[in-house]
Formats: structure tokens, sequence, C-alpha cells
């Protein structure tokens, strides 16, 4: 029995110390925040009705099915003429997490099945996992609306920076 | 924002500069005394009750432009997505209707949104009758 614990206890820390080491060792990015990214097109264009979402939040396909429904994205019209259109589907896709070496990007992509291309950020499994402790009734907060509303919790949102020290939950 | 005129078939009427509010509206009336030849002016009250009528969209949801703009335009708003939207009345938000490129993009959005077709050169010019006169 004891020493059947004491194996336990082994194998915990032995990993624990492995997570650590995979997760320390392989930032290199300075910090947890996604590259800072810019296109003035992106910027007035996406940003009027929610913040504008980091495109390393999502793979490139998503941003390719989100571009090719914007007159009915979410039940309103966000519909643009073809070349604003074009020029933030570049961006997006250029800066997609497909393309994007941050760990962040890296986690989200990989927690997508390579058959989905979901439309939203809040859908990824990787969002679902981070988010598990927020039930329903929080999301529904009027100071928060929804899980899409980001930058209600996370001060950093809009800078790509989600890491724990910047989250406040708004009452 | 050239692009944009050139979308919404208004090149000939819109200067693609920064307008004052009552530039845009002279841009109006003229397209309102083509598509009415018995047009006979922009009234604020009417662009008032405009604003604030609640119609029921085919999906049966009810929405006003109030909706979002706040039953006192005077006010910042929210979207649906719960962002701050700036005041619509240029006496709070000196911004407003200063940009006929924008304008027309979100005339075009919203009567969609609310109306569930385009607005017609009358209600625009109706609308923004009613917002600049708002002190
Ligand atoms: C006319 C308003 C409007 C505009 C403009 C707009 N969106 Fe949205 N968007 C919405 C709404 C409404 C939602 C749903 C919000 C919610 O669920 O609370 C949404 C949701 C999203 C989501 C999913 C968020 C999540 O993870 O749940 C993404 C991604 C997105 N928008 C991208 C864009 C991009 C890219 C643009 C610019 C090309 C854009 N949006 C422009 C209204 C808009
Ligand atoms: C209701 C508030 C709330 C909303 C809205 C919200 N989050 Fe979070 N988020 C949290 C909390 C709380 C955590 C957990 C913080 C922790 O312990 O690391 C978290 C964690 C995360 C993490 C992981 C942080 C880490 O380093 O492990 C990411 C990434 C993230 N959120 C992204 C988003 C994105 C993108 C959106 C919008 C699409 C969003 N969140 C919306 C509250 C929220
Ligand atoms: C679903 C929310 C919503 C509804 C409903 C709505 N609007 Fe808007 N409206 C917006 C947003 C978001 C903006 C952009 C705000 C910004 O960029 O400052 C906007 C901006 C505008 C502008 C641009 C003004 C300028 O010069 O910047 C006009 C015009 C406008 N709305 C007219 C209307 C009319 C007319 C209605 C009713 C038929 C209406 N709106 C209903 C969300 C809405």
């Amino acid at each position: 029995m004891k020493k059947w614990m004491q194996f336990l206890i082994l194998f915990g820390s032995v990993s624990a110390a492995g997570t650590l080491l995979a997760s320390g060792g392989g930032e290199g990015d300075g910090g947890r925040a996604l590259p800072p990214v810019s296109n003035a097109r992106w910027k007035a264009e996406c940003s009027s009705c929610h913040m504008a979402y980091h495109p390393g939040l999502l793979p490139e396909r998503s941003w390719r099915r989100i571009m090719a429904g914007l007159d009915r994205h979410f039940g309103e019209n966000a519909a643009l003429d073809a070349p604003t259109a074009a020029d933030i589907e570049q961006f997006l896709v250029a800066n997609s997490a497909d393309r994007q070496p941050a760990r962040r990007s890296q986690r989200i992509l990989q927690s997508i099945p390579p058959g989905a291309a979901p439309l939203r950020i809040s859908e990824t499994p990787y969002f679902r996992a981070k988010h598990d402790e927020i039930s329903p009734a929080t999301f529904k907060r009027k100071s928060i609306g929804s899980p899409a509303n980001c930058s209600a919790c996370h001060q950093g949102a809009e800078k790509g920076d989600f890491s724990e020290r910047l989250v406040k939950i708004p009452r | 924002m050239n692009k944009w005129l050139l979308i919404t078939g208004c090149v000939a009427s819109f200067s693609a500069f920064a307008a004052a509010p009552q530039e845009l509206l002279r841009q109006y009336e003229a397209q309102a005394r083509q598509e009415n030849a018995a047009f006979a002016g922009f009234s604020a009250a009417r662009g008032a009750t405009f604003f604030k009528t609640e119609r029921t969209r085919s999906d049966g949801q009810t929405a006003s432009c109030a909706t979002c703009h706040t039953a006192d335009p005077r006010n910042p708003g929210r979207t649906r997505a719960n962002k701050v939207i700036e005041p619509l009345a240029p006496v709070a938000n000196p911004l407003r209707f200063t940009d006929p490129a924008k304008v027309e993009k979100w005339f075009g959005r919203n009567c969609k949104d609310v109306l569930e077709r385009a607005c017609t050169a009358q209600e625009k010019g109706d609308f923004i009758q009613y917002l600049i006169d708002l002190k």
C-alpha cells in the first residue's frame, strides 16, 4: 500500500516537473502574449461591433469561412466591399494560428479536429477547456454578455495578452 | 472610401472628403427628389418616429434603431456583442455624419438589419435631420 502511494507521488512530481519544463522551455517569445499585428482596414472594420480578435486565435480555414459569410455574420450584416474584404482576409490568413509560432496559437490549432473550421474562438476545445469553470450565468451578466466578449474579462485582450494576471471577471 | 461609393452606386452624389452633415443632407435631398417628384423636404419629427419605431422581423425578433443606439441618441449605445457605440447625435459626437462612405455603409447594414430592406433617401434625410436638430 505505502509503496503504491510512494510510486504515485513520485510519478506525479516527475510529470509535473516535465510539464513545467515543457511550458517554461518552449516560450522564447517574451511571455505569452500573441505578437502584435496590425492592419488599418482590419482595425477599422472588425472592431466596430466587438474587439478586433487577434488573427492568431483561429486557423486559416476558419478565417476564410468567416470572411466568406460576412453578409450573414452571427445574425448581423457585416458585409464589406470586395477589395477591403480581400485585404483583410489576406492579413488574417498571414497571421492565422497555422502561421503563428506562438504557443497559444499552436495550442488552439491542435485542439481543433482536422476537418473542423469553427467560426468562433469560443467554440474551440481549447477555449472550452480554459473556461470550463465559468458558468453560463456568468457569461450572461450584463457587464459581459457572452463568451465572445473577451475584453470584458481579459484586460489585455485587444493586445493579444490573455495571461492570468490580466484577468478580472466583472460583476 | 472611394470603393464604397462605387459599390453603393452613389459615385456622382458623394464627395470623398469629410463633409458637414448639412452637405450630406443636400446630397440626400437631391436623391430624394429623384426617387419622388412630390418630395417636400425632410422632417425631424418623422425622423424621430422612424428612429423609435419597433419592427418585427421575419425571424420574429423585434428591433428598432434605438435597440443599439438607445432611445436618446445623445447617449452611447451598445452593439449586440456588447461593445459601446459612441453617440449618434452630432451634438455629443461631432464626427457623426461627416464621412459619407461610413454613413452609407451603416445605413446599408442597419436598415437591412431592422427593416429588412434598404432605407429610402427620404428616410435617411429625416433620420439625419432629427439627429442634427438634437441639442
Ligand atoms: C455589424 C457588426 C459586426 C461587424 C462589423 C463584425 N462583427 Fe464579428 N461578430 C458580430 C456579432 C454580433 C458576433 C457574435 C457576438 C456574440 O456571440 O456575443 C460576432 C462574432 C465574431 C467572431 C466569433 C467570436 C467568438 O469567438 O465567439 C469572430 C471570430 C468575428 N466576429 C470576426 C469578425 C471579423 C473578422 C470582422 C471583420 C471582417 C467582424 N467580425 C466584423 C458582429 C460583427
Ligand atoms: C467571463 C470572463 C471571460 C471571458 C468573457 C473570456 N475569458 Fe478567457 N479566461 C477567463 C478566466 C477566468 C480564465 C482563467 C484564468 C487563469 O486561471 O489562467 C481565462 C483563460 C483564458 C485563456 C488561457 C490563459 C492561460 O494562460 O492559461 C485564454 C487564451 C483565454 N482565456 C482567451 C479568451 C478569449 C480569446 C476570449 C474571447 C473569445 C475569452 N478568453 C473570454 C475569463 C474570461
Ligand atoms: C445591431 C445594432 C444596431 C442597430 C439595430 C442600428 N445600428 Fe446604426 N450603428 C451600429 C454600429 C455598431 C455603428 C457603428 C458605430 C461606429 O463605428 O462608431 C452604427 C452606426 C450608424 C450610422 C453611422 C453614422 C456615422 O456618421 O458614423 C448610421 C447612419 C446608423 N448607424 C443608422 C442606423 C439606423 C437608421 C438604424 C435603424 C434603422 C440603426 N442604425 C440601427 C449599430 C446598430
